[in-house]
């Protein structure tokens, strides 16, 4: 099957005073047409940082794609010119971004916002774009759309600003939609009102779409695949269910345990990733993860692994994780079952000892 | 709007009457008395007795302030003491003039402040970036009367190119012009440039992007706009110290303004001139006020103006 979006071995890294942040090193993954996969990690691991990337909107300076290639239908972005990419944007490839307060231009109505992307790409008259712009809005389920039209952002509230942002990045029928963290700056219940339209109106359009939180709950129900991001690098890689029934990597352990379950009959504690993550300008030089990892050994510590095939799995499950490595002095981690040890810090003992214990045991 | 509109207007009112109770207490505080002015040949006690009984300067002063309300009321601003000219004389002379000179000096700074702000700002840190701060610097640092002398020497003596007494001819205006406006346009040149950079790094600019809209409508569509509010606040009081504040310019360029008057006045205790000036710059900088807030209400729509 031909790749919509075809993202490889990309870097963009920021050149500030202290250094070179490498924000996004090294990021490989591909979109099929229609294809849903959520970027899931913390603050500051290069979720936006790609997306902005793929669009190309990484403020320059001090931002730059300084290796890699993204190639979108056929056509390899990096190496277009300004009037190509501007072609592309809001065109083919549309964004949502995080906080429609600030999002959205206080002193234009919406009616022109909308509007504009659909003169430009669709070369509507005033008359048609306008016309069109309603019947966004009453897509995406803003009530007596008609007379909305010609309200200004202030006048609506967050979560139907949002679904004005939804709006804005389907009118030129897109075939992928970079959402990045699209619910986070609203409450509970909107939040899932929102990424309920968003799934639906993906489908209907048969939209690709990329949704990038810090939050597995978010990605759950949406996407066909998950790729986990930890410091700029993707660390897992699975099918949405599998990444839930077997996820594999300690990272992906950690975010998992610090969200709440509702079928939980103990009320568990959360139990947080402790730290922080790397500073981008140094990272480590082994396995990124391993100073906050629980189960580090010392090949953790020396080497940085590769994103490989993890056995006993689904064959597109991938870890970057010596302990799920079959590899010399790897593969600890194969057999751990993840829910087991939650809170038991000597059952993490007894694993990251492994070897010591077995060897002293004979 | 109307409304507001309505409202404000009919609340100048009682701010000029405030301004004027309060320029009247300070003038007749003020010691001496307009008839003490020539040390060299001092009036009989009797010529200034029958001066003051003829001024109604011998009133109590809040007998004398009712009187002069009485009298403005009717649009009589009675009769310049130290001139024996009807002061609605001396106004009408002069204003014109001192708001021509306002008027073009602030049309002027909006031209050269506006793009040189949004430039700079665009091309941070670049060789325009620093000339329009070096602009701006010695706009705001070096007092006009001193740029003043410095153009005067090199425009009007050294190259001759400029006249620098007087007023009529378009070239009789533009030094006084240019050096007035000179400290406002550096002023809003800083404001638009440090609005644009706010501007622009805002995430509806980057929305705006990722439409992809071209620059210059990124730029002119979507952070101008915004940009301007900040901008349009300070205009207002901007432009009503241009038109007030002319008169040292107007003294070094002997331009025929009211601004000559208005320190005649308070050096000579010309009552009469001095109330009469001193509102009507109080009405100029209260109808700037109303203006920036009106506009500010066009331009933004998320300010209510009136309920």
């Amino acid at each position: 099957m031909a790749d919509l979006l075809e993202v490889n071995d990309l870097h963009t890294q920021f050149f500030t005073r202290d250094g070179v942040v490498h924000a996004v090193d090294g990021v490989s993954f591909s979109l099929a047409a229609g294809e849903t996969l959520g970027l899931v990690g913390e603050s500051g691991c290069g979720k936006s940082v790609t997306a902005l990337s793929l669009m190309r909107l990484i403020p320059q300076p001090p931002g730059k794609i300084t290796e890699g290639s993204i190639v979108f239908d056929g056509q390899d972005v990096l190496k277009m010119d300004d009037d190509d990419i501007r072609g592309i944007r809001g065109n083919n490839v549309a964004m949502i971004f995080q906080d429609p307060m600030t999002s959205l231009n206080p002193v234009l109505t919406i009616s022109r916002q909308i509007s504009e992307a659909l003169e430009l790409h669709l070369k509507m008259d005033k008359g048609e774009a306008r016309k069109r712009t309603i019947e966004l809005l009453e897509l995406v389920g803003i009530p007596s759309a008609k007379k909305r039209v010609d309200d200004y952002p202030h006048q609506f509230s967050g979560g139907m600003r949002q679904r004005v942002m939804i709006a804005m990045a389907l009118s030129c029928n897109p075939k992928l939609i970079l959402a990045d963290e699209p619910t986070t700056a609203l409450d509970v219940t909107i939040q899932a009102q929102i990424l309920d339209l968003l799934k639906n109106l993906a489908r209907e359009f048969r939209t690709a779409f990329i949704l990038i939180t810090h939050d597995l709950g978010v990605v759950a129900g949406m996407t066909q695949r998950i790729h986990v991001m930890y410091a700029g690098r993707i660390v897992e890689k699975a099918d949405t269910g599998e990444l839930f029934a077997n996820p594999k990597m300690p990272y992906t352990w950690g975010l998992l345990r610090s969200i709440p379950r509702l079928d939980e009959r103990r009320k568990e504690k959360l139990i947080p990733i402790e730290g922080l993550p790397p500073d981008l300008i140094a990272p480590p030089t082994g396995c990124r993860f391993e100073p906050r990892c629980q189960y580090r050994r010392d090949i953790c510590r020396e080497k940085e692994p590769e994103l490989a095939a993890v056995p006993n799995a689904k064959p597109d499950h991938e870890a970057r994780c010596w302990g799920t490595q079959n590899v010399p002095g790897g593969g600890w981690l194969v057999a751990t079952d993840w829910r087991r040890e939650v809170g038991d810090t000597s059952v993490i003992e007894e694993i990251r000892r492994g070897d010591d214990t077995a060897a002293a045991g004979e | 709007m109307l409304q507001y509109t309505i409202r404000r207007i009919l609340l100048i009112i009682p701010t000029l009457f405030f301004v004027a109770l309060i320029t009247f207490t300070l003038a007749k505080m003020a010691p001496g008395s307009p008839f003490d002015k020539n040390p060299d040949k001092p009036p009989s006690q009797a010529t200034i007795d029958r001066w003051n009984r003829y001024y109604g300067l011998d009133k109590p002063v809040a007998e004398q302030f009712a009187m002069w309300l009485g009298n403005v009321a009717r649009f009589d601003f009675g009769v310049s003491i130290t001139r024996q000219r009807p002061v609605a004389d001396i106004i009408g002379q002069g204003f014109p003039t001192t708001a021509q000179l306002g008027l073009q000096a602030l049309f002027l700074s909006l031209a050269v402040a506006l793009p040189l702000g949004i430039v700079s700002a665009l091309r941070q840190n670049t060789i325009v970036d620093y000339a329009s701060l070096f602009f701006a610097t010695i706009g705001t640092t070096i007092p006009s009367f001193v740029i003043a002398i410095f153009f005067i020497y090199i425009f009007g003596v050294g190259l001759r190119l400029l006249p620098f007494v007087g007023w009529g001819t378009p070239q009789h205006m533009i030094m006084p012009t240019v050096i007035l406006s000179l400290g406002s346009a550096a002023f809003l040149t800083r404001i638009t440039r440090a609005s644009m950079l706010e501007a622009v790094r805002q995430d509806y600019v980057r929305t705006a992007r990722s439409k992809g809209l071209r620059e210059q409508v990124v730029i002119v569509g979507h952070v101008l706009k915004n940009a301007l509010i900040p901008v349009a606040t300070v205009v207002g009081p901007a432009a009503a110290a241009l038109i007030t504040g002319s008169f040292i310019i107007e003294t070094i360029f002997s331009v025929p303004g009211i601004g000559r008057e208005y320190i005649r006045s308070i050096v000579a205790l010309d009552y009469p001139v001095i109330m009469a000036t001193t509102l009507l710059y109080a009405f100029f900088i209260v109808v700037a006020n109303l203006t920036v807030d009106l506009v500010y209400g066009m331009l933004d729509p998320r300010i209510k103006v009136g309920k």
